[in-house]
């Protein structure tokens, strides 16, 4: 990202040079061209695309399982092109690669430029300075160098002064600035890595009450994602339980506010907390966010020889009214208690259906309103094998179909709604109790040590982007020379010239305002008594 | 007060109009404008696209010298009515555009940035602003409000009639301080983004317009200040958004690190502004080049706008993710 604007082209003597190294060498004069830069900049721009039109995996996997369903041809050639993966394939990365690479090679050597033009100050003026955009003739009487030079500086310019000329530049800022934007560039980039190095992350729903703690290790996470130099040792040790959770929504059932309180063992000390949606609870090494909610009924159902088993499901929601969907299964029910013996086809299992609000008609299926107005629970019973010995891995919200479709899992009778407390008797005599709901939530807890480093950067950038946008650099060279045509010796003339080095369209005004401090200067100086300027000669 | 803010809102684009109306009266009657033009010197206007054909921008053509003989200063004092009544009326319609949002805020107890039909609402105000802010700097630019008015009313006719969305509360996820620092300044960078997007079609058209180009869109922009200037002005409004919208951006960053768990994470929305930025940053980089055109350079700022837009409308209609409060 090279600003070509007056680092002079470094022509090498004629002299020979291995063919390899010389395409090295051009190469890397390609890769840190501006132009090149540019390219890889729109490179980055376009690679990023598919990342939003396709689903990825980091963001939803089941959509990315729903694509694959959608298009069973399709999906296979787009994820072996990265297509659900685009901010981890390897063509994307190599675009950023090489544009960071473009960017530190050109970055570097501007850096060193920029820190020798700081001790170094302005080069010497240009033979004629009435070639500038800004030039000036000013009629002086004593010739004093050193003067204008005091005067620049004190207006913040960094003066150099050489025999017979000053030269003053102004502006150093807008190149620290740029310099600074694009190393902090290079901070986000590190900070990003390091944070997907060692960060990692899990999902885990909660279920309230204290049967259902949670304690931080892997086997515990719905789903984790572990960086490559985290291992599952190194996760800090915390326990939550889900102690209440509250959710207000309006009459229009349109959600207001969520509370989650929880209860948090660490170190051995057990202490309670309150978090919720924009405001995580921040733990020792991990923060816990609220990403979810809904309700988890409860039933109990009484088997064959009057044992009694209650089962607590957590059912996620199926519309923004918290009409809620899930299964309960009791694979360990009609077992004889005299005998040990399990009725491989007396295993009971309930689909159900949550409705917080039931309508007044009661005609709608889905709930009116998310709040628990009037609970009302419908379950379909099944009775037969639940296929749990099968070892396929299932989903715990939804019952084996293949279990049904074979036969195998009968539904006995017809659908039955449920209030709280009721009870209903299946024909085998066995009843099934609808005791009330506990609430849930989902939380993602995650680790990302990156994350100051990036925000670190983030404000550097900002701050070198506003310097290198707001900053103007610009150079003025004055040279004394002794006027022939003057009536006396000791007057001369004073030639400025000014030169700005970016597009700034008010410095005509500013080279204006100085010449006119530059003059009044040498008026008064030009009264000052004779020995004075004397002086002033005699520093240089 | 939400129907007394759709009111003001109807009245406010109906205002825009009227203000778009009279600029292309002033365009179209004026003194430089194509009808006086045709009347009053048919011959000089022959000696002009000749000179000018392959003219540069720095040689005076005559269709820039601001008073000409041929015009009568009546008939001049006229036409500059005419755009005087464009600008008193953006100004009235600036003001009612106020009365709506705030009107909103009120009915809904909050800053009015919930969903897109809000955004767009402040989005446009910011950009109206800008412009009366530009214009009292450059009273000379004064014509490409037909554009800028054009573009409102463009922008505002779809919020009122694709995305309008009745007054609500808030969602959970938008409580929070951030709503009102990363959302006011993401309105406020596309506000002066779209200007800037204005003012870079302008230069484009009259940078074609002063190489000689003569067929269709290029003479819209024959009364349109110099082309130098109007890319100055390009470059100077993209870079006071640029650094807004990188704030907008970061800020989003935070607030998402708070609420969803991370502070980057690809959502379509995320993706789309991180489009824009690059974007837009290729805009500064080739306009900081010295080999590259400044009309090339321009071309980019547009693209950077197209993403924007994309970015605003469609990945709200088209994608899912987790910045889905378009209410739609």
């Amino acid at each position: 990202m090279t600003q070509v604007e007056d680092r002079v082209a470094t022509t090498a003597p004629p002299r020979r040079v291995n063919r390899f190294v010389a395409l090295l060498r051009n190469g890397w004069r390609q890769l840190t061209s501006m132009r090149t830069a540019l390219v890889l900049l729109f490179l980055l721009a376009l690679a990023a695309i598919p990342g939003s039109v396709f689903p990825q995996r980091n963001v939803n996997a089941d959509d990315v399982q729903a694509y694959f369903r959608e298009h069973p041809r399709l999906a296979p050639v787009l994820d072996r092109l990265g297509a659900f993966d685009v901010f981890a394939s390897p063509w994307f990365a190599a675009v950023y690669l090489l544009l960071f690479t473009s960017l530190v090679g050109c970055i570097l050597p501007r850096t060193w430029d920029h820190l020798r033009a700081l001790r170094v100050g302005p080069p010497g003026a240009p033979r004629r300075l009435e070639r500038l955009p800004q030039y000036a003739v000013v009629e002086d009487v004593s010739g004093d160098v050193a003067a204008i030079a005091t005067l620049l500086r004190r207006r913040r310019w960094r003066v150099v002064v050489r025999p017979g000329t000053v030269a003053a530049e102004k502006g150093y800022l807008k190149e620290t600035g740029n310099i600074l934007f694009h190393f902090s560039l290079v901070g986000i980039l590190a900070g990003v890595a390091l944070g997907s190095w060692y960060g990692w992350h899990g999902d885990r729903l909660l279920i309230a009450g204290s049967d259902h703690g949670f304690c931080n290790t892997l086997q515990q996470y719905d789903q984790y994602g572990l960086g490559p130099r985290v291992h599952a040792t190194d996760l800090p040790r915390f326990c939550l339980e889900l102690v209440d959770f509250e959710a207000r929504f309006h009459e229009s059932g349109q959600p207001e506010s969520y509370r989650a309180t929880v209860r948090v063992e660490a170190e051995g000390t057990s202490r309670q907390a309150d978090f919720s949606v924009n405001a995580p609870l921040r733990l020792d090494g991990a923060n816990v966010y609220l990403i979810g909610h809904g309700y988890a009924p409860v039933i109990r159902y009484t088997d064959r020889y009057g044992r009694s088993q209650t089962s607590v499901a957590a059912f996620p929601k199926s519309d923004e009214m918290l009409t809620s969907e899930g299964v309960f299964t009791f694979p360990d029910a009609n077992i004889n208690p005299e005998t040990g013996e399990r009725d491989p086809n007396a295993q009971v299992a309930f689909q159900g259906l949550y409705l917080p609000t039931v309508s007044e008609d009661r005609t709608v299926s889905r709930s009116v309103h998310p709040e628990e107005r009037s609970p009302g629970l419908l379950l379909v019973a099944y009775r037969g094998d639940l296929g749990m010995e099968t070892g396929i891995p299932k989903s715990v919200y939804e019952l084996d179909q293949r279990q049904i479709e074979s036969g195998k899992l009968v539904q006995v009778g017809l659908s039955k709604p449920l209030r709280k407390g009721e009870v209903w008797t299946l024909d085998d005599g066995t009843t099934v109790e609808f005791l009330g709901t506990r609430p849930f939530v989902v939380l993602s807890i995650r680790h990302d040590p990156g994350e100051k480093i990036v925000l670190v950067s983030a404000g550097v950038l900002l701050v070198g982007l506003l310097m290198s946008l707001a900053g103007r650099r610009r150079r003025v060279w004055c040279r004394v020379t002794p006027a022939e045509s003057s009536t006396t010796n000791r007057s001369s003339v004073v030639e400025i010239g000014g030169l700005p080095r970016t597009d700034y369209p008010g410095f005509a005004d500013e080279f204006a305002e100085l010449v006119g401090a530059l003059k009044a200067d040498r008026a008064t100086t030009g009264h000052a008594p004779r020995e004075r300027a004397g002086t002033h000669e005699g520093t240089d | 007060m939400g129907a007394l803010s759709n009111q003001l809102l109807t009245v406010a684009v109906l205002t825009y109009l009227v203000a778009m109306v009279c600029h292309a009266a002033e365009y179209a009657f004026g003194t430089r404008g194509p009808v006086a033009r045709a009347a009053a010197r048919p011959r000089r206007e022959l000696a002009a696209v000749g000179a000018g054909a392959r003219g540069t921008a720095a040689a005076p053509e005559p269709e820039t010298a601001p008073t000409t003989a041929s015009a009568t200063p009546a008939d001049a004092k006229r036409h500059a009515l005419a755009g005087r009544i464009a600008l008193a009326a953006t100004v009235v319609a600036a003001v009612l555009h106020v009365g709506a949002v705030v009107t909103r805020g009120i009915a809904a107890r909050r800053m009015t940035w919930g969903n897109m039909y809000e955004f767009v609402l402040t989005l446009t105000l910011v950009g109206v602003v800008a412009w009366l802010v530009v214009l009292t700097r450059r009273p000379a630019i004064r014509r490409l409000g037909l554009f800028v008015t054009l573009a409102l009313v463009l922008l505002l006719g779809v919020a009122g009639m694709v995305l309008y969305t009745p007054v609500g509360p808030l969602m959970p996820a938008l409580k929070s301080v951030w709503f009102i620092v990363h959302v006011s300044m993401a309105a406020t960078a596309s506000g002066i983004f779209l200007l800037g997007f204005v003012t870079g079609v302008i230069y484009l058209l009259r940078a074609g317009y002063e190489q000689g180009k003569r067929s269709f869109p290029y003479p819209l922009a024959r009364w349109a200040p110099e082309s130098e200037a109007l890319e100055r002005l390009t470059f100077r409004l993209h870079a006071f958004a640029f650094p807004i919208w990188t704030f907008a951006i970061a800020s989003g960053a935070v607030w998402a690190e708070a609420a969803w768990g991370r502070y980057w994470g690809w959502d379509p929305k995320e993706t789309w502004s991180f489009i824009s930025w690059v974007v837009y940053a290729g805009y500064l980089h080739a306009r900081a080049t010295p080999s590259v055109k400044r009309r090339t350079a321009t071309w980019i700022a547009i693209l950077g706008f197209l993403t924007m837009m994309m970015n605003l409308i469609g990945v709200n209609l088209f994608f899912e993710g987790l910045h889905s409060y378009s209410g739609l």
